[in-house]
């Protein structure tokens, strides 16, 4: 049962073959035997838990059921959820309970009647790559726990690998979505920026953050999709558009599909075998009936400089809110006000969050705004326009998720500037907006690889026929840490 | 909230108008912790000096790029701002709201004085 496909517990639910009650204890179960190992949830609320799958229940057989209801998921830390714990990984949030639920929380639990089995552990305020910068410790890699799991939707990641949960939600601001899904060998997407609400998630750089599902297959993360998407009053940057079911192309074959390879992708910096794993997956798609192309993005090299200049602008501003008045953590000792201020923050944040709000404070700072902030703006435009012209030849783009298969607990947790370099080939799609995908493509050591896939706004539906079509020809997806066996 | 003006500073603005290779001094990350409004001691402030600089390293990669006439973009999609009719749409959750503050007082946020 814990290896089922949601669609699979979804026709078990509505056969009666399970509840959503059992279903979810089974789930339970599992987190409080393997999360003392994985460190994954860092909240967990039985009796609330069993209260919704209860009231799932209540929907199934009143024959009020959606496609969703009574399948327990994860939630990452960082989305609002009422009566819930939500510390986003920080000290400065670590007793503070939700008064409102975020639009995907609303929308995921109390429209389409997903249970939640609790909050998952991820890097401070999402701000990491190897989820070592959470305030409630670092999580492990249920495929090697001495390895990180990625970040920043660590936690989410390691629960879905080892099953403690069907699937979960994850942020992906730079990366945080498909690296950890790369390191742990599942599928994620990060959709079109402004298709999810971004209202009760907390913010950490609001031009770029963006929710998405993490699942063990492309059908899975659809479904999920379909639940978290929506035009959202509350949120200035929700996109109005039409309603599409992100399911409807799964199946479509995909002869003439066009991938381009960017060279930039392809050169120096990747590690030997995880390349071989990601072109033998585009050979698989030659197959499958694509052709390949190749294109350039001629000004990736200056994504992460870019992006360590917009993400911390935008973070020093959004992080002044935690200040020790209205909610959060107040140091216990202080003398004026400008010294609580500075104590409270002090002591609530860690020491990777601290350094970038300092970097925001100094680029966004009169005399440098024009050097720093207002140059990363140019090349961020720059890094779009790259985009275009390449989909101009291709429909989707294709390459490594990760430079690398998952590292060591503490490998780079010393040199930020090292670990910066793990997201470089996820930034560019958050600069640019852009849909993206990572999906497990094979191992190297015994650790999974994902390739990244690249999609034109709004091209959802497709990132998902051409992950969807690939699962139906390989069976890396299937593949199972052996905690999950 | 961190004051509005914690970010305009003139110390920091020294009239060095080339700006690569560009190294941040121990006072000046002293300075950006105070406008950030982190308390920092001398030795987290040389820690902190080294990441800083070396953050800035690569960033610095940026100079070498001439931009002009690009327009800067602030945002993935080209949309303005939407409005809406001045009405209330939410109710009253004060009670709610305040219960997760720290201090609270007859309604009000409590703080350290700030007038004497």
């Amino acid at each position: 049962m814990i290896n089922k496909s949601l669609k699979e517990l979804s026709q078990a639910l509505a056969a009666r073959q399970i509840s959503s009650v059992e279903l979810s204890t089974l789930f339970l179960d599992r987190i409080e035997r393997l999360n003392p190992t994985l460190n994954a949830f860092v909240t967990i609320d039985r009796e609330r838990s069993l209260k919704m799958a209860r009231e799932a229940d209540a929907r199934i057989a009143a024959g009020t059921a959606g496609p969703l209801t009574g399948i327990p998921i994860a939630q990452k830390d960082i989305f609002c959820a009422e009566g819930w714990r939500t510390t986003c990984g920080s000290k400065m949030l670590a007793n503070f309970v939700s008064p409102y639920d975020a639009t995907v929380i609303e929308k995921m639990h109390r429209d389409a009647g997903l249970v939640s089995l609790g909050k998952t552990n991820m890097d401070e305020f999402a701000m990491g790559s190897s989820n070592e910068t959470s305030f409630f410790g670092p999580v492990r890699n249920p495929w090697d726990t001495s390895r990180v799991p990625g970040g920043s939707s660590g936690g989410s990641a390691a629960a879905v690998a080892a099953r403690l949960a069907p699937a979960a939600t994850g942020t992906d601001t730079g990366g945080s979505i498909r690296q950890p899904a790369a390191l742990c060998n599942l599928t994620g997407l990060k959709p079109t920026y402004g298709v999810v609400s971004r209202y009760g998630m907390i913010a950490f750089a609001s031009s770029l953050d963006q929710g998405g599902p993490m699942a063990a297959s492309a059908e899975d993360c659809a479904l999920l999709l379909n639940t978290m998407v929506g035009f959202d009053e509350r949120d200035s940057t929700s996109l109005d558009r039409p309603v599409e079911d992100y399911a409807r192309d799964l199946d479509k074959p995909l002869n003439g599909l066009r991938i381009g390879l960017p060279k930039e992708f392809f050169g120096e910096g990747c590690d030997a075998e995880v390349m071989a794993a990601v072109r033998a997956a585009i050979n698989e798609y030659e197959k499958l009936g694509a052709t390949c192309v190749e294109v350039s993005l001629p000004n990736s090299h200056l994504s992460v400089p870019a992006y360590y200049v917009i993400a911390p602008a935008e973070a020093s501003s959004n992080l002044s809110r935690f200040d020790g008045v209205r909610y959060g953590y107040r140091a216990p000792d202080y003398g004026n006000l400008d010294d609580m201020y500075k104590k409270t923050r002090a002591q609530g944040f860690g020491a990777e969050v601290k350094r970038r709000i300092m970097i925001g404070a100094y680029v966004l700072s009169h005399g440098y705004y024009d050097a720093y902030y207002l140059q990363a703006q140019r090349i961020r435009r720059l890094i779009a326009n790259d985009f275009v012209e390449a989909f101009k030849q291709c429909d989707v783009i294709m390459g490594p998720t990760s430079p690398s298969t998952a590292f060591k607990l503490g490998e780079k947790a010393a040199d930020p500037v090292q670990m910066y370099l793990s997201d470089i080939y996820t930034i560019a799609v958050n600069l640019a907006g852009l849909p993206g995908m990572s999906v497990p493509c094979g191992f190297v050591g015994g650790l999974p690889v994902g390739l990244q896939l690249i999609g034109n706004y709004f091209a959802e539906g497709l990132l998902l026929n051409v992950a969807h079509r690939y699962q139906q020809a390989t069976d890396w997806h299937l593949h199972r840490p052996a905690s999950a066996v | 909230m961190i004051p509005y003006n914690a970010f305009h500073f003139k110390t920091l603005c020294t009239a060095k108008k080339s700006l690569a290779p560009m190294s941040l001094t121990l006072e000046q990350v002293k300075r950006i912790a105070h406008l950030a409004r982190i308390e920092i001691s001398d030795d987290d402030a040389l820690t902190t000096q080294g990441h800083l600089n070396g953050i800035f390293q690569l960033i610095e990669q940026m100079q070498a790029v001439d931009t002009s006439g690009v327009e800067p973009m602030a945002h993935a999609q080209d949309v303005s701002q939407r409005l809406r009719d001045d009405a209330v749409s939410e109710g009253d959750r004060r009670a709610a709201y305040q219960a997760v503050a720290p201090e609270t007082e007859s309604g009000l946020y409590l703080v350290p004085k700030v007038i004497e």
